[in-house]
């Protein structure tokens, strides 16, 4: 523990607005004061993004307390750099959400900002927890808010919607803390850099891997497990569908490399193929789904499964470069997708469908709106010079290292990301006008919230150098220390039948023992 | 520490002497109109005087009767309990005003047999405790105005429990006559396999069926549904709750003797499984939400096993944890029931549509205690099952940990249900719920407050868990 707890208080002070939040008065003062505590947030994380070191592989910004001792758990914290960036992403998204947010929810305000809080402290929590029963604390404690903000503001369909996702997604992570009970009496300890520098058995990697992967996999969404996502997104306030978009998926993607591919780092190698085969099928399945669809949420939902295959299928690349365009690209999609979601909520605002045919030919009655729409397409499709170019081609470059046909199987995936935004955006710029004549352009509350956005947008794509540089060294020393450990793992000679059915040779060994 | 064979013993002393007083209000008012509402805070009198007594040690009455950490622990949990328990009945709206004095009268019977349970460590006295605490609970079940089904479920109870005792003390015959003693602390010294000790092993299973079926773990638990729907809601409030303490601190006790591999030890793990797998199944198709509370107790009687048979302090400790955070999060979830009963009919799920609008902390109350059934954090509910999987885990049941963990994912269906209905349905066309006044939000707030804070800083209670299980097995 060194310093000021920079990242307690990013957690806790969210916490502390929510607790306030109910005393407040009914009205304006609910959104302002979510507002404030969302700069306030913001104004905090500027000292802690700036003394960031760029090249240090560890940790920073650690803190350690005990928490329930008798059991090994602590309360650890810390940052590096595979984490350091989606941090950054939450803190900026809370005063984004609630701008977002301020006359499309009329109703239970307080309730609301209450879910928001909470899901912004969630968030943080799970980015920057150390100890793996923290991690899983925070992860879980996220769904119970998101669970309420499409539950309770959603659409018409939101009883079904929520409930699916709730479903899917714990009971994908009921074996996520088998695994990380099996780790920590494995390993000794809940303290993820212990255990990360522990090497594990074969078969022990094979089935924590198989558990892990389960609950990364349904987060992502990856392919036989995305049919939550589009329901959800669908549903779910605006507010929501950024949040799940910007944060809940990459929490899976995050959770692959910062546990599957440090802990199981044999089993990652073994289940690469697979993992890389329903990436692809992932981006390909994704961006056919997202070309078919008539409702903009549901197009840009299934456009996120596409671009998050891209993610999964950089980090199993297993070099710099693809793990490099995996994080840009988790942050990218945040960003963009983000944006996307921001701008449908703000056109269903207007003419409350969130259907294309509805919305045609805006782009003469609302020329900023369709400025904005344009650039989240473009950088949705990776044109060049916007932000996702720098991820996907990263990513490209790091496939094509590694096997020519997985870069070439991808592509086909950049291909469909352009067929299906560009069809979207000439129809909702050039199209047919029907409604969009009496609509009034942006006004400033809505240009504050996609401003910040549409700069990060062209910031990342024209100078992604200063991003990529808080990401190697972190990058770099993950990947040295995975391949040491694979070397060494050798497959011992017990099956993971016996490891899992061990009663019969734990009594043989504790009689031997006496 | 000097302490007198008197003051050993306070908070039973302290209970029994509440009983006599009751008993002696019955005998003051035969036409029996008394004011109870002196009650709870006399109750709340106890919860002070366990704690004074937790660091308490002392063995009496022949080495049949022990104060330990484990003793301790559970009487201020069942002192605390029963505290609730009577702030919640007090006002019962199903009850006749004529048998209210020998309801609480019975009712404190049925806590000091608990009490005395905890503490003893030898067969005999272990079945005497177990009757006390059952015999007043047989006739407390029918209470519930002239309702037929609360005395069907009377009836069930006691045909149940009966048959179950009966069985036990038919085990204990052949545990005296193999292994020629009562006092755990020697029994524990013999062998249990079923090679070696054929009759004290069957003797032993059939022993621990009395405290099954108490827990309501599956092949016993047929009455547990029937139970709580037939009786008035504050009763199935304590029947749900109390009992279950003293279940499983006998088998904590006992569990010094299953060691992990054991043929018994094996067989209670299977029954953990089938109970939890059960009891979630089952839980999914009902509509009545004291049923749903029925099943899930069954499903958590599961949960409770996988300590018990690792053979490990920690996973002894890991049991009388999530029993007292079983408690304290159905407590939590019936006080919510008992309170928009308000004539003391029996809730469907429907009738908690809409609650978020109608009562909207009682519906916080509710989602709090569910969240915690399923084992969500940051509720105790999680940090139980958290300690349970890492104390069983690599002691040879592995595979029960795997089915704990899928039934997690079962059992969420129905326990969102139930938010699920409180926050998203709309309310029923005649919401039955009387106005629940300040004092029941904040014993709402207050059980709401101690499952999270049992869930966020679990090491100062985790810590007496701990001590004691360590007492037992060193």
């Amino acid at each position: 523990m060194n310093g000021f707890p920079i990242l307690s208080t990013l957690i806790f002070l969210p916490l502390i607005g929510a607790a306030i939040l109910p005393f407040l008065p009914r009205g304006n003062a609910v959104r302002v004061f979510t507002l404030v505590v969302g700069v306030v947030e913001t104004i905090l994380a500027i000292p802690f993004a700036s003394d960031f070191h760029l090249d240090m592989a560890g940790f920073q910004y650690t803190e350690l307390l005990p928490w329930a001792p008798q059991w090994g758990l602590n309360y650890a914290l810390g940052v590096d750099g595979i984490s350091f960036l989606m941090i950054l992403l939450t803190v900026v998204l809370l005063p984004l959400c609630v701008l977002c947010s301020w006359s499309y929810i009329s109703s239970r305000l307080k309730e609301f900002h209450f879910c928001l809080l909470l899901m912004t402290s969630a968030c943080i929590g799970v980015f920057a927890s150390l100890d793996f029963v923290l991690f899983y604390l925070f992860w879980e404690a996220m769904l119970v808010p998101m669970y309420l903000l499409i539950a309770v503001w959603g659409g018409p369909d939101r009883r079904y919607a929520s409930l699916k996702f709730f479903l899917y997604t714990l009971a994908g992570s009921t074996l996520l803390l088998v695994a990380i009970v099996a780790y920590a009496i494995h390993g000794g300890s809940f303290y993820i850099p212990d255990l990360m520098n522990k090497t594990y058995p074969f078969n022990f990697q094979f089935w924590t891997f198989l558990a892990m992967a389960l609950a990364f996999a349904i987060k992502v969404p990856m392919f036989p497990f995305h049919t939550w996502l589009p329901a959800a997104h669908v549903e779910a306030p605006t507010a929501g569908s950024v949040l799940l978009a910007s944060v809940l998926l990459k929490m899976g993607t995050y959770g692959f490399l910062r546990f599957c591919l440090p802990l199981a780092p044999a089993a990652s190698q073994y289940f690469a193929p697979f993992m890389i085969a329903i990436s692809i099928i992932s981006i390909i399945y994704g961006g056919f789904l997202a070309l078919g669809q008539k409702d903009m949420k549901k197009l840009i939902a299934y456009s996120s499964v596409g671009h998050m295959g891209f993610v999964t299928l950089g980090i199993f690349m297993f070099n710099l470069r693809g793990v490099e365009g995996a994080l840009m690209q988790m942050l990218n999609h945040g960003i963009t997708t983000g944006g996307l979601f921001m701008l449908v909520g703000a056109i269903y605002e207007r003419s409350h469908s969130r259907q294309i045919k509805d919305n045609l030919g805006l782009g003469k009655y609302l020329p900023a709106y369709m400025f904005f729409f344009g650039l989240f397409s473009l950088s949705s499709l990776a044109f060049p010079g916007t932000n996702s170019f720098v991820g996907e081609a990263l990513v490209l470059i790091g496939a094509f290292k590694r096997n020519l046909w997985v870069g070439a199987l991808a592509i086909p995936g950049a291909l469909l990301a352009a067929a299906y935004m560009l069809r979207l955006l000439q129809k909702l710029a050039w199209g047919q006008p029907s409604t969009g004549k009496s609509f009034v352009d942006l006004n400033a509350r809505e240009w504050i919230y996609l401003a910040p956005l549409a700069i990060f947008v062209i910031y990342i794509g024209l100078a992604p150098t200063r991003a990529l540089r808080t990401m190697d060294a972190s990058i770099t020393h993950m990947l040295d220390s995975m391949r040491a450990k694979t070397e060494v793992v050798q497959s011992t000679t017990k099956t993971p039948q016996q490891l899992s059915f061990n009663a019969a040779k734990i009594v043989q060994e504790v009689r031997d023992a006496d | 520490m000097p302490t007198s064979t008197f003051l050993l013993c306070l908070p039973e002393l302290y209970q029994m002497a509440l009983a006599l007083v009751l008993f002696a209000v019955i005998l003051a008012n035969p036409n029996q109109r008394a004011n109870l509402s002196w009650l709870p805070a006399a109750a709340a009198v106890n919860i002070v005087l366990a704690a004074c007594a937790l660091p308490l040690k002392g063995l009496l009455f022949y080495d049949a009767y022990q104060i330990d950490g484990l003793s301790q622990f559970f009487k201020l949990a069942i002192a605390a309990g029963f505290f609730i328990t009577t702030l919640n009945a007090v006002r019962q709206p199903t009850l006749e005003t004529d048998k209210r004095t020998d309801y609480f009268f019975l009712l404190s019977v049925s806590a000091l047999g608990l009490m005395l349970l905890a503490s003893t460590v030898e067969l005999v006295s272990i079945y005497i405790a177990l009757e006390a605490s059952s015999y007043s609970l047989y006739a407390i079940i029918a209470l519930r105005g002239k309702d037929r089904r609360a005395a069907e479920a009377g009836i069930k109870y006691i045909m149940f429990g009966a048959a179950a005792t009966a069985i036990s003390l038919y085990g204990f015959s052949y545990i005296l006559a193999t292994q020629h003693t009562s006092y755990i602390s020697e029994l524990a010294a013999k062998s249990w396999s079923f090679a070696e000790a054929p009759g004290a092993a069957i003797g032993l299973m059939l022993f621990l069926a009395g405290f099954f079926y108490k827990l309501a773990l599956f092949p016993f638990h047929f009455w547990c549904p029937d139970v709580y729907q037939g009786s008035s809601n504050e009763t199935a409030a304590y029947v749900a709750t109390l009992p279950k303490l003293g279940a499983v601190v006998v088998l904590v006790r006992m569990a010094a003797l299953l060691k992990p591999g054991l043929e018994i030890t094996t067989l209670i793990a299977v029954f953990g499984a089938l109970s939890m797998t059960y009891g979630n199944f089952a839980a999914l198709a009902q509509k009545d939400l004291k049923r749903i509370l029925g099943y899930s107790s069954v499903a958590h009687a599961g949960y409770v096993t996988l300590g018990l048979v690792s053979g490990t302090a920690q996973g002894l400790a890991a049991s009388a944890f999530y029993i007292v955070v079983y408690l304290v999060m159905n407590l939590a979830c019936f006080w919510v029931v008992c309170r928009l009963s308000g004539n003391g009919e029996n809730l469907q799920l429907e009738d908690l549509g809409g609650l978020f609008k109608r009562q909207p902390f009682l519906a916080f109350v509710l989602a709090v205690s569910a969240f915690s059934l399923v084992g969500l954090p940051p509720t105790a509910g999680f940090m139980g099952k958290l300690f349970l999987i890492t104390s069983a885990w690599n002691h040879g049941y592995n595979w029960l940990v795997i089915v704990a963990a899928v039934n997690t994912a079962i059992s969420i269906y129905y326990y969102l249900n139930m938010v699920r209905h409180a926050y998203t349905k709309e309310s029923p066309e005649y919401p039955i719920a009387a106005k629940p006044g300040a004092a029941s939000a904040v014993w709402g707030g207050v059980l709401a407050a101690a499952v999270l804070f049992l869930g966020v800083l679990p090491s100062p209670v985790f810590q007496w868990a701990l001590t004691a299980g360590k007492q037992l097995l060193p």
